[in-house]
């Protein structure tokens, strides 16, 4: 997808740098466990929610059934409302669009609002290629950035990052780019916002061309909506004269009507508020209100491909709102640089073997960085069944067979005795080897205990021919310990 | 062929396998989820939206139509913040206290012209109590985009009962999504460093809500 990832270790040994990294793994526990919690206060006060949720599950899975003709009506409303559409079938593609609609209005530099697309796309490093400077607003797209580091998390991407490591970016690499950070400027969170807000605002008043994503597409109006907290994204959206805006042909739902599921659940799944601060809904261009021109660049990038597959097709239901990656046990040992993705945790274990395809060694050993113990699938606000998909990529993997790439068919060699095989192995090994990942993992698998193969599938099987697999248990040991007081009341 | 097409041509061979499903999109997307949670009477409504409102740290008061004006000027006269930018349909008796320089809100404005002003007075569209959200759409008496943006303070007026309602769906019914709009809901914020939730990062940074009725 992006130059940035290319070469990239194979998840074992990635993970395994961050496991011995104490302050990362302190910030990502405090983190992940602190959001978990509050995900779980949020959901709880809508007595609706699993209705909620199968809604959106339907809604999704209806679009993607007919995603051809809500296309073809969207860009018919973006069109009609003063827009225009773009379509790339690939990163390269998107980029030279980009590229080409800048160098049209005579600038060099645009502001960005995070957007996943864009990461995915390598956009920035595209631009900078093309002589245009591209700056990131998000606070921890900034930190990033400045840091010349890479995004760990979907939702704060500088997860990884404690307030005394981001003070020294700040300070160090500020004056660079633009209006440098306070002399004396301390740890203290509202500081460095303080100090954010002044470096970036500059940026902001003088900006003529900005690049952004797009949470939901609607066909029915051709309305672009934009979630977010900290109010660069409306700064994005409003004062300059030109936005570009590239978007998963994904993200599109029929009716204005749809937004009423998302925009309850998907607050709550990822930043556990109510409502995020600012929501941002436009349709085209509006006379004297914001920017005079309006292009969205349709990007597919592995999207049709991914659609092709029965099973795994349903990862294109993401709304990316980060819970499956906050409540997974290998995620939060592991960190988000250990998937080598712009999509971290389980959604990127099966979105980005999908998009980009098994053929590399991080890519192979994706489908084995988990457990299976399926709370990604509890919390999931639109109901993907990430577990199975899981599953589906491992037989993949190790059995080879069709699949779609770029568009045209074709049949996948089996890694055996490839390095994609080794890679594959050697992530489930690390898995197998965290007492804790295991437990969840564990937990589910006596729950579906009649449903597992006495020998793992893929390289599990392979590996259980050398080493025996136990056979699941009706409940784990610990679960008995637990519920029986160590077996002291007497019960079974 | 065009990437369009190339696109187009993806899709439907990704889709070989999916039977034709020709229901009304309202038949095939079952909704057994709430219109509201609750449904609480009007009066609660507003007290809903209030406490939701000061949860995200939003500063509510409450006002009828005869003490807004001064209610206005004090809340303005406090910050002494400079400059305060007027939608040109805003109720003119609601600034009719308030001694203070105004800022049209016009076209020719620059961005950093804007960034002189210190607060900014609209109405709203609409408010949703559940979640504790204003809703601008761009209405003469709240104005553009953008001059409830770049200043650092913003006072915002709801009638209430009239313009609150309960929940999300209510709200995307009464909206048009022609219009521009922008959903607010508290100031700006950010919880990027180390998960501490902390006010006011590029929108403004004090958020005033008046209850008017
Ligand atoms: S897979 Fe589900 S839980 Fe994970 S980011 Fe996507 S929508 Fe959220």
């Amino acid at each position: 997808m992006t130059g940035t990832y290319l070469g990239m270790p194979a998840f074992p040994q990635a993970a395994r740098d961050a496991v011995r990294d104490p302050v990362l793994r302190g910030n990502l526990r405090h983190a992940t466990h602190t959001i978990r919690a509050k995900r779980a206060r949020a959901v709880g006060e809508l007595s609706d929610w699993a209705e909620l949720r199968e809604a959106g599950r339907r809604i999704k899975d209806h679009t993607l059934r007919h995603l051809d003709r809500y296309l073809v009506q969207l860009e018919e409303s973006v069109t009609a409302a003063g827009g225009t559409v773009h379509w790339a079938a690939d990163a390269g593609e998107a980029n030279r669009i980009v590229a080409r609609l800048v160098k049209e209005t005579g600038e060099s530099e645009v502001v960005k609002v995070k957007s996943m697309a864009t990461q995915e796309i390598g956009l920035n490093e595209a631009l900078e290629a093309e002589g245009i400077r591209a700056y990131e607003t998000d606070l921890a797209e900034l930190i990033v950035q400045l840091g010349r580091d890479r995004p760990s998390h979907i939702l704060v991407p500088a997860i990884h990052l404690n307030r005394g490591e981001i003070r020294d970016v700040f300070r160090s690499e500020m004056g660079a780019w633009g209006r440098p950070a306070p002399e004396d400027l301390t740890d203290a969170p509202a500081e460095l916002a303080e100090a954010a807000r002044l470096h970036l605002r500059e940026k902001f008043l003088r900006a003529k061309v900005a690049v952004s994503g797009a949470n939901f597409m609607v066909a029915e109006t051709g309305t672009l909506v934009v979630v977010e907290s900290e109010g660069n994204g409306r700064m994005c959206l409003t004062l300059p004269q030109t936005l570009i805006s590239v978007v998963g042909i994904e993200k599109v739902v029929p009716t204005w009507r749809d937004l009423e599921v998302f925009l309850q659940t998907l607050p709550r799944s990822s930043t556990a508020e109510r409502m995020n601060p600012y929501t941002s809904m436009w349709t085209g261009t509006t006379d004297e209100d914001g920017p005079r021109a309006f292009h969205l660049v349709l990007l597919d990038n592995g999207r049709t491909d991914t659609l092709a597959d029965q099973v795994g097709r349903q990862a294109l239901r993401c709304i990316r709102c980060s819970a499956c990656l906050n409540v997974c046990p290998v995620y939060e040992r592991a960190g988000g640089h250990a998937y080598g993705s712009v999509y971290p945790g389980p959604i990127g274990a099966i979105l980005s073997p999908q998009l980009r395809g098994t053929g590399s060694e991080i890519d192979a050993s994706l489908p084995y960085a988990s457990s299976l113990c399926g709370a990604c699938y509890e919390v999931c606000p639109v109901a993907i069944d990430i577990p199975e998909v899981l599953v589906h990529l491992r037989e993949r993997v190790v059995e080879g067979g069709p699949a779609v790439r770029q568009g045209n068919k074709v049949v996948l060699r089996p890694a055996r005795g490839h390095a994609a095989e080794r890679a594959a192995m050697r992530a489930a090994r690390w898995v197998f080897a965290r007492p804790g990942a295991l437990r969840a993992g564990q937990r589910l698998a006596s729950r579906t205990r009649r449903l597992h193969p006495r020998a793992l599938p893929g390289p599990g099987r392979a590996w259980s021919g050398t080493r025996d697999l136990p056979a699941v248990p009706p409940e784990p040991f610990r679960d008995w310990w637990q519920r029986t007081n160590g077996g002291k009341d007497g019960t079974e | 062929m065009s990437s369009r097409d190339r696109v187009l041509g993806r899709v439907r061979r990704a889709l070989a396998d999916v039977t034709p499903d020709d229901r009304p999109y309202e038949e095939a997307v079952r909704r057994d989820y709430l219109r509201e949670h609750g449904g609480p009477t009007a009066r609660r409504t507003v007290e809903l939206l209030a406490e939701n409102l000061a949860d995200y740290r939003a500063i509510v008061h409450r006002s009828g139509a005869s003490e807004l004006p001064s209610l206005i000027a004090r809340l303005l006269a406090a910050r002494d913040a400079g400059p305060v930018v007027v939608p040109s349909g805003l109720d003119e008796g609601w600034l009719a206290a308030a001694d203070v320089t105004r800022i049209p809100d016009r076209a020719e404005s620059t961005p950093a012209d804007l960034d002189r002003a210190g607060s900014v007075v609209t109405a709203c569209a609409v408010a949703i109590a559940e979640t504790g959200t204003i809703v601008l759409d761009g209405s003469p008496d709240q104005g553009r985009r953008r001059i409830s943006l770049v200043p650092d303070h913003h006072i915002c007026v709801v009638r209430v009962p009239d313009q609150v309602v309960s929940s999300v769906p209510q709200a995307l019914e009464r909206l048009d999504p022609a219009r521009p709009l922008t959903w607010i809901s508290g100031p700006s914020a950010t919880s990027d460093i180390e998960l501490d939730r902390v006010e006011g990062v590029h929108g403004p940074r004090t958020l005033e809500v008046i209850l008017l009725g």
